[in-house]
């Protein structure tokens, strides 16, 4: 065991993962020499060369479609896209050409691409380095999305989604990267990688997040806790495929459900997870299915992003709302 | 002026014992347009001259230094924790303040988020770009009136609509009178030189001859990537690919961009169609106050740089040709000491925007969606507000 943050934990999967596949290459703007913005890569050039650790032109686009070709060529490229709000450039190649080739090619072109994003706000970041664009790609079939909370996902998820042979978005919550926890770091058998995992265990209602949101939501559950209040939190880690039974379960068990992302609501994740939840649990359930999210606006200047983003408080503010019904 | 202070320096120098930074190249070559030398000489070039009076020159140094002390300003606030981030234009000043002075008033510029220099020419209260980076605001300027669109962060996506107005432009007849005549400046970086959209504004601007320049600062650096991994040719060479005449001015000197680009917009607003203009310059600061430059540059890269630096070789000149005097300088300074001074107290005294204008002008016309969530986080807040009381 080591105290790691998600940034080293992250930076250990992609060593691991390069160390025990010579096809895997990372690709990105500034992941050589500096590490990345975010340090995720540091080291890596020096210790695996150029070759395997490219420092791209700048140009999203560029990466992930020469990504395809290498892809196509048999290797296993990493890209890691600098902010989320960059990865727009590359959305052609990402939802026409990788999302959709191994259906196009009856199955004979695998496409084992991984494509980093450090993702939602909480930084006090100028435009476009805050948002949450993951319903775009979960959206988008033949892609898989998953969302990593803790370093111990991180360094799990990380290096199964680089193994996976499907094309996987993966979700990093860029205000987490600096907290640390116990990562087991000579570990190799991890759980399934589509998986959503119950965080906490509570019987009065169920909070669903993931990213960023599960320590919100795990922070909420502690503080509802001290009034007797018994918050079930589960991560679901992967948005698509989402692991609809592990939610119906602990929905079953509460009856009350509240999603939980930093993402806008309208035909975000928590819509698609309440329509889900009351096809099947319509006569279970004490309370419609609640959304705490942010906002149907661009995001917005840092000095106001407190607002906009759900914190404990709108967590608690809609426990109280479901415990009404 | 500082440039760096010793401290930086030092720690560039011990950090770089450590890792295997790339050299750039701090020479341009033979085909760079030059008037000012670095020691502050005048030459001369066979097609690009400039002959201002003197208050014009000395207008044109007055610029430098207020454009630098509103950076040296703004990067302390940084520093302070007034604003979020800051990236800075040190050394740069030459290639905003002779880009941007070279505007006619009809011109309309498409900056970066580094234009800090253009922004003051173009007569945006640098205020405004503090409220940006303090997180206040997106800018909050009228772009229309200022003539100067708001920043653009996500790199190059400003040179297509700088094609697209420059489109306009002709659509409307606005080119052919070498007076009246409009023309747009497109300002984007040697990274951006990659991006498909700045190749796609290449492209468009040629095949409609669009009124417009192109001006690629290259600072040798984007972040940590040199320019040698952008491109294995000098940029200016792209535009004859691409059916325009391209040049490579020098960057530092101000007189020389001014020249450049003074004639590249006349051509343009003249129906002669678009120009690159390449500034070969450098970026003397962090890529912004979030960014270790000693992780990937040669301290030594910066010294020869610093020898080239904008503001010295302009003061030599104003000197040695008895335009400014001591008593000029030491009013510039004082002015200089009051911009800033205005500026930090506006920055503390910056107030925050009521988090319910997040909601305005989302649409032209609002939604019941929005109005619903406005409606909500109002009395949420409110709740809290009545909780305090
Ligand atoms: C589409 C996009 N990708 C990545 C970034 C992150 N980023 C910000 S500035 C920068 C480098 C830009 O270099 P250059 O164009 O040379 O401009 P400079 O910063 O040197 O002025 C990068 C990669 C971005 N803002 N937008
Ligand atoms: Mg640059």
């Amino acid at each position: 065991m080591a105290q790691v943050t998600l940034a080293r934990a992250l930076n250990e999967a992609l060593r691991t993962s390069m160390d025990n596949d010579p096809k895997v290459l990372l690709m990105g703007e500034d992941i050589g020499k500096l590490g990345g913005v975010f340090r995720v890569t540091d080291g890596l050039q020096k210790d695996f060369g150029e070759d395997r650790v490219i420092d791209t032109p700048l140009a999203e686009s560029g990466i992930v479609g020469t990504a395809i070709g290498l892809a196509i060529r048999g290797y296993r490229p990493v890209c890691e896209i600098q902010f989320d709000g960059f990865v727009y450039p590359a959305y052609d190649q990402i939802v026409s050409q990788l999302a959709k080739m191994h259906a196009r090619s009856k199955g004979t072109i695998a496409l084992p691409v991984t494509i980093r994003i450090p993702f939602g706000g909480g930084i006090g970041a100028v435009e476009h380095h805050s948002e949450s664009p993951e319903a775009y790609f979960a959206h988008t079939a033949g892609l898989k999305v998953v969302a990593c909370s803790n370093p111990a996902d991180g360094h799990a998820m990380l290096q199964q989604a680089v193994a996976s042979d499907d094309p996987v978005l993966f979700f990093e919550p860029k205000r987490r990267y600096w907290e640390k926890a116990d990562v087991d770091l000579s570990r190799t058998s991890f759980d399934p990688l589509w998986s959503a995992r119950v965080v906490r265990p509570g019987r009065d209602a169920t909070l669903v997040a993931y990213g960023p949101m599960v320590r919100t939501c795990l922070d909420a559950a502690s503080a509802a806790a001290e009034e007797g209040k018994e918050l079930e939190v589960v991560d679901l880690r992967s948005l698509s495929p989402l692991d609809f039974p592990t939610v119906l379960a602990s929905v079953r068990h509460t009856q009350r459900l509240i999603v939980v992302h930093e993402a806008p609501s309208f035909v975000g994740l928590g819509s698609e997870i309440a329509a889900r939840v009351s096809e099947e649990l319509y006569f279970e359930m004490e309370a419609p299915v609640l959304r705490v999210t942010g906002f149907d606006t661009p995001y917005p200047p840092s000095r106001v992003e407190e607002e906009y983003l759900p914190d404990l408080d709108r967590v608690l503010h809609a426990v109280d709302r479901s415990l009404a019904y | 002026m500082t440039v760096l202070s010793d401290a930086d320096a030092d720690a560039a120098a011990a950090a770089l014992t450590e890792t295997s930074p790339v050299a750039t190249s701090t020479t341009a070559g033979p085909e760079l347009v030059q008037l000012l030398t670095p020691e502050g000489e005048r030459v001369s070039h066979p097609d690009y001259d400039v002959d201002l009076s003197d208050e014009q020159y000395r207008g044109l140094y007055r610029d430098l230094v207020l454009v630098r002390r509103i950076d040296v300003e703004a990067t302390a606030l940084q520093r302070q924790g007034e604003l979020g981030i800051w990236a800075s234009l040190l050394g740069q000043e030459a290639a905003q303040v002779g880009s941007g002075r070279a505007l006619r008033p009809q011109d309309f510029a498409f900056p970066t988020y580094r234009e800090h220099g253009v922004a003051w020419c173009k007569g945006v209260d640098p205020l405004q770009l503090l409220g940006l980076f303090r997180g206040a605001s997106n800018g909050g300027w009228d772009p229309q009136e200022k003539r100067f669109q708001l920043y653009t962060i996500v790199i190059g996506s400003q040179t297509l609509h700088a094609t697209g107005y420059a489109m306009g432009i002709t659509k409307d007849g606005a080119v052919g009178d070498a007076e009246t005549g409009e023309a747009v400046i497109a300002y984007f970086g040697d990274g951006a030189s990659s991006q498909g959209d700045v190749n796609e504004a290449f492209v468009w601007a040629s095949v409609y001859n669009a009124p417009l320049v192109f001006f690629c600062q290259n600072n040798q650096w984007g972040i940590s990537t040199p320019t040698a991994h952008q491109t294995r040719i000098p940029l200016y060479q792209r535009a004859r690919g691409f059916g325009f005449p391209g040049v490579r001015v020098d960057g530092n000197d101000v007189l020389a961009t001014y020249a450049v680009t003074r004639k590249a917009l006349d051509d343009a607003r003249t129906g002669q169609g678009p120009t690159l203009v390449e500034a070969f310059t450098y970026r003397m600061g962090a890529h912004t106050t979030s960014d270790d430059p000693t992780r990937y540059r040669l301290a030594a890269d910066l010294e020869a740089w610093k020898l080239k630096d904008p503001l010295e070789r302009m003061k030599a000149f104003l000197y040695k040709q008895q335009i400014v005097d001591n008593a000029y300088l030491q009013g510039l300074e004082h002015d200089a000491d009051e911009l800033a001074a205005r500026l930090r107290q506006g920055c503390l005294q910056m107030p925050d925007p009521d988090p319910l204008t997040m909601f305005d002008d989302v649409y032209s016309e609002t939604t019941p969606l929005l109005l619903e969530q406005r409606a909500a986080l109002g009395s949420y807040l409110a709740g809290f507000q009545r909780g305090a009381s």
